[in-house]
């Protein structure tokens, strides 16, 4: 320390004054911008949705719901595809999230920073952003030709490699929140490490991962391209060894169709797709909140 | 069964410092009585950062042992290899021996889980599992033992009691820990650390984050747990190490300047360190 003392800087206040007014005005113009940009996306979304009740609504029927598809004019419902896009966003959930699960883990608690965590990683985000009809040719080429058949099986499997990116990522991020302190404490009281991971991370972090399968299924409940080439649609109930309808599929073929019926039920099905989804987010939403 | 361990331990002590120059031979000795665990010519790197230097340290069976220094000086990072913490951070290694009942816990061989059982730690935030109270505490329990329903109970119950917590909250065991106070949430993981029965306990700046009357609940609590347990706690409060330690060691960038009775080091340090530190002159 100097012992003497530095002339404090003057202060210009017409400048400070001009600075000011230039940090309004741009303040006002980005938030003029931001208003606008939100307003934009919303209205697009509003439109969306207020059409697909619109046109929607008016198919809804307990008829609708527990009669299978038919020919055009035979009253034909929707409840063999209901039933399909259960059963395979379903069983594609139930195999997609334990090997998600169990990647995200490896990534946020084992690998560390070494290369081949990184490769997984980056591989993981390229499957999260790879145009799904790739994957339902994958399976078709791996699944479905060799066996002589589409099937719902193949269907859920195609959807389970969607599920698997997503549920990576979540169970990464949300692992790797968990202050190292928690994972330390257990440690410190003589906890192998699959412990800590199952009975503490996996505990801190249960809302997030939760929240990241419900999106999955959310995500996959509305896919119709990885079904076209792999569960293909059926017009009846079907077993899984078969081909099997789906709520996506069936919009697909029905609304560009010439009958008013089917194009009714496509928009009936588009709008229970919707409010499923609508739904899931509200529960995930839920799960994030009971925090 | 006690003394003649620490004999074996003294045989392996003399054998130790004999071989070394005489600086580091005389091991301080503050508090009579044996020792429950000796440090050995300790050396701790980070990576190629050398954070401990030779450090020569007993901890008295049955005794407090108060660490101070300022910021960096290592006494935290001396904690973490006292229950080879730093085992999980690849890049930190320790050199030298620490011996526990004769055997070094240093070495490679040793079963980390069990050691961790039997030196716990409490660090300086409290870190409340995610769970009820009773689980809070069941969890460490069931890692080394099987116990049925009634004996969990009992252990659950005598551990809150030791922790001095049991009276605030026998009524809701199982509401979420993460609903207790601070100060409450650090009795129960010292709560947590003794129901695994340790031998030792380690006890990382336990106040600093809590309000003073915690802090006195948790002082008091020192005093009666050293009945049973040999405590080591770091502190940066020196009325702290004063109030609770029968041993308090002084540490400076790495090294171990000065050990003695606390009395002393407060009254009359013999290093002009410590003097300038417990005057407050630096740190």
């Amino acid at each position: 320390m100097s012992a003497t003392t530095l002339q404090a800087p003057g202060r210009d206040a017409t400048m400070a004054r001009a600075l000011g007014r230039r940090r309004r005005g741009t303040d006002r113009a980005a938030r003029l911008l931001a208003t606008l940009a939100t307003l934009v996306a919303l209205g697009f979304l509003a439109s969306i949705l207020i059409t697909l009740f619109y046109l929607g609504v008016p198919g809804l029927s307990l008829h609708m719901l527990h009669t299978v598809t038919k020919a055009p004019g035979a009253g034909g419902g929707l409840a063999n595809a209901i039933v399909g896009s259960v059963v395979q966003a379903g069983l594609g959930t139930l195999i997609g999230t334990p090997i998600g699960l169990m990647v995200g883990t490896y990534l946020a608690e084992y690998s560390g920073r070494s290369v081949l965590g990184n490769a997984v990683r980056f591989v993981s985000d390229i499957l999260l952003s790879a145009p799904s009809i790739l994957i339902g040719l994958f399976i078709y080429q791996i699944l479905v030709a060799p066996f002589g058949g589409f099937s719902g099986f193949a269907g859920a499997i195609a959807l389970a490699i969607l599920v698997i990116p997503i549920v990576v990522r979540t169970t990464e991020d949300m692992l790797r929140l968990i202050p190292v302190s928690l994972r330390e404490a257990a440690i410190a009281l003589g906890a192998p490490r699959w412990k800590t991971i199952v009975f503490i991370c996996y505990r801190a972090a249960l809302d997030g991962i939760l929240t990241g399968i419900l999106l999955a299924v959310a995500r996959v409940a509305g896919e119709t391209a990885p079904l076209l080439f792999t569960s293909l649609g059926n017009s009846d109930y079907s077993g899984l060894g078969s081909a099997m309808a789906s709520l996506p599929v069936t919009i697909y073929q029905y609304a560009a169709s010439a009958f008013d019926d089917w194009v009714q039920l496509a928009w009936t099905g588009a709008l229970l797709i919707t409010l499923g989804v609508l739904a899931i987010n509200i529960l995930a939403r839920f799960f994030v909140r009971a925090r | 069964m006690r003394e003649g361990n620490s004999s074996t331990m003294e045989q392996a002590t003399n054998a130790a410092s004999t071989a070394r120059p005489a600086a580091q031979r005389a091991v301080p000795r503050a508090v009579d009585g044996p020792a429950k665990l000796s440090i050995r010519a300790l050396d701790f790197y980070y990576g190629i950062n050398k954070a401990l230097k030779g450090i020569n340290l007993d901890l008295p069976d049955r005794r407090v042992t108060g660490m101070i220094g300022p910021s960096g000086c290592g006494k935290s990072t001396l904690l973490r290899v006292l229950n080879r913490m730093y085992d999980l951070y690849p890049g930190q290694r320790a050199e030298g021996e620490v011996l526990m009942d004769g055997e070094n816990i240093l070495a490679a061989a040793i079963d980390l889980n069990a050691l961790r059982s039997r030196i716990g730690m409490v660090f300086q935030k409290p870190t409340p599992f995610p769970m009820s109270i009773y689980d809070n505490i069941a969890f460490g329990v069931k890692l080394h033992e099987r116990l049925n329903r009634a004996d969990m109970d009992a252990r659950v119950e005598w551990s809150l009691s030791r922790a001095a917590l049991w009276t605030e909250v026998k009524d809701r065991l199982h509401t979420p820990a993460a609903g207790l106070s601070g100060g409450q949430q650090q009795r129960l993981c010292i709560a947590r650390t003794i129901a695994t029965r340790p031998e030792i306990i380690l006890l990382d700046e336990p106040t600093s984050a809590l309000d003073p009357i915690s802090t006195l609940k948790i002082e008091e609590l020192i005093d009666e747990l050293k009945q049973d347990f040999t405590i080591a706690i770091v502190t940066h409060n020196m009325q702290q190490a004063a109030r609770c330690a029968d041993q308090v060691a002084f540490f400076y960038l790495g090294e171990l300047v000065e050990v003695g009775q606390a009395a002393d080091i407060f009254t009359s340090p013999k290093q002009r360190k410590t003097q300038d530190y417990v005057t407050g002159r630096f740190g």
